[in-house]
């Protein structure tokens, strides 16, 4: 079947299986930040952005993004970039395999809270795995950036 | 096959080798083999109305979008949220459904437990408007669920769980209400499906105290079924099921 998505703002057209995962769409178009995990809709390593929003790309047919939009990791490098250092010196990468998915959801978060608590960086997390760190250097990383971002507004008026 | 109408979908889904995809979280994990997967996705089923009588949910809302709607935390008590947000993650209740979560009837489902202590009906295509207590006791068929419809009687709500970890399955799910004049509780993951208790020996007639409150904890715990399962023995649910109902109703007598 024919399907137009735009990916990462790009408008890609293929002709696709009916029963293709998004997942597999977007790695086969090169977005190989996309992890393949549990299988099982609960480590939230497969995140991407339909239409703005966080899902499991692993349990979404790409039949479903038809005439969406679809963000990865790779087309929202600019927009990772302002945090992801502050994860990355609280040690919280190790492994890195569930980082793009991590990242992916942080992003969503930020946007749609873009002061969370710590439960509430907790809650809305809850759905990436990580089976390396025990979350607490996510968690350090994420605040750091917060606090860093709003001692920034506040200097600057 | 997206299709156009619901006769559209409700023919194509009369064929046994076919199956509606709703969120397809579950779906995916079966090793059953598909002709064809319909999709409800073009027939305008996502939406939360909200009116001066009741809710009506289409079947392809989101948990997620259940668990943002002011109108239902406002109604629930923030019962909605509080069953909710435990379900996996943010990026799984934006793909799950509501009609999804419904249709299988899943014992451990905080979907259906939650909804069932409300005064609420499921909209058929062929079967019309059924209760919603009523329609978790009926065998599954080839009808589509179109619609969750949430009628909005006066009441308060409170919901309580255990869960081994943050987003696993509830071990035990409980909501109390009172729904108009009348107090149930409802008791899902037993593991079987959740079930209605109603206060019939009037325990709570003079109002949510400690005394009646752990009256009615003792009829729950004599009157509802439980069994083990890998989240929890028999006797771990039933000492969970005194303790939860007890919690759930106090919470309940905040909430009035």
């Amino acid at each position: 079947m024919e399907v137009q998505i735009k990916l990462n703002g790009k408008t890609v057209s293929d002709d696709i299986p009916a029963g293709m995962l998004l997942i597999d769409f977007v790695r086969a178009h090169g977005c190989l930040s996309v992890k393949r995990g549990c299988e099982t809709s609960a480590c939230g390593l497969c995140t991407v952005l339909l239409d703005d929003k966080p899902i499991l790309s692993c349990s979404t047919l790409a039949a479903r993004a038809d005439g969406r939009s679809v963000y990865t990791l790779e087309g929202l490098q600019a927009e990772a970039s302002e945090f992801v250092g502050f994860i990355a010196d609280q040690g919280a990468e190790q492994c890195g395999f569930c980082n793009p998915g991590f990242v992916m959801n942080t992003i969503s978060l930020l946007r749609e809270n873009p002061d969370p608590t710590d439960d509430e960086i907790l809650a809305y997390l809850s759905g990436n795995l990580c089976r390396c760190s025990g979350y607490e250097g996510q968690l350090r990383g994420i605040r750091a950036y917060l606090n860093s971002k709003n001692a920034g507004e506040v200097q600057h008026g | 096959m997206r299709p156009q109408t619901l006769e559209e979908a409700w023919e194509l889904n009369q064929k046994r080798r076919n199956c509606i995809v709703a969120g397809m979280m579950w779906l995916k994990m079966s090793r059953r083999s598909l002709s064809t997967a319909i999709d409800l996705c073009d027939l305008g089923l996502d939406s939360i109305e909200e009116t001066e009588d009741e809710f009506r949910i289409g079947a392809m809302a989101t948990l997620r979008q259940l668990e943002k709607h002011p109108g239902l935390a406002a109604y629930s008590c923030g019962a909605v949220e509080a069953a909710l947000k435990d379900i996996v993650g943010v990026q799984f209740r934006n793909g799950a459904t509501v009609g999804g979560s419904l249709w299988r009837r899943m014992g451990f489902s905080d979907v259906l437990t939650l909804f069932m202590a409300m005064d609420s009906y499921v909209e058929l295509y062929k079967g019309g408007i059924v209760a919603l207590e009523e329609f978790a006791s009926m065998k599954s068929d080839n009808d589509i669920l179109v619609r969750l419809i949430i009628k909005k009687r006066p009441g308060a709500f409170a919901y309580q769980a255990v869960r081994k970890q943050r987003t696993d399955l509830p071990s035990l799910n409980c909501v109390a209400a009172k729904v108009g004049d009348e107090y149930r509780v409802v008791i899902g993951s037993r593991p079987a499906r959740a079930m209605v208790l109603r206060d019939e020996k009037g325990i709570l007639t003079g109002g949510i105290v400690q005394d009646s409150t752990a009256a009615f904890a003792d009829y729950a715990a004599s009157n509802v079924a439980v069994a083990g399962n890998m989240w929890g023995s028999t006797e771990y649910r039933k000492a969970l099921l005194a303790v939860l109902t007890r919690r759930a109703l106090t919470a309940l007598g905040e909430a009035l």
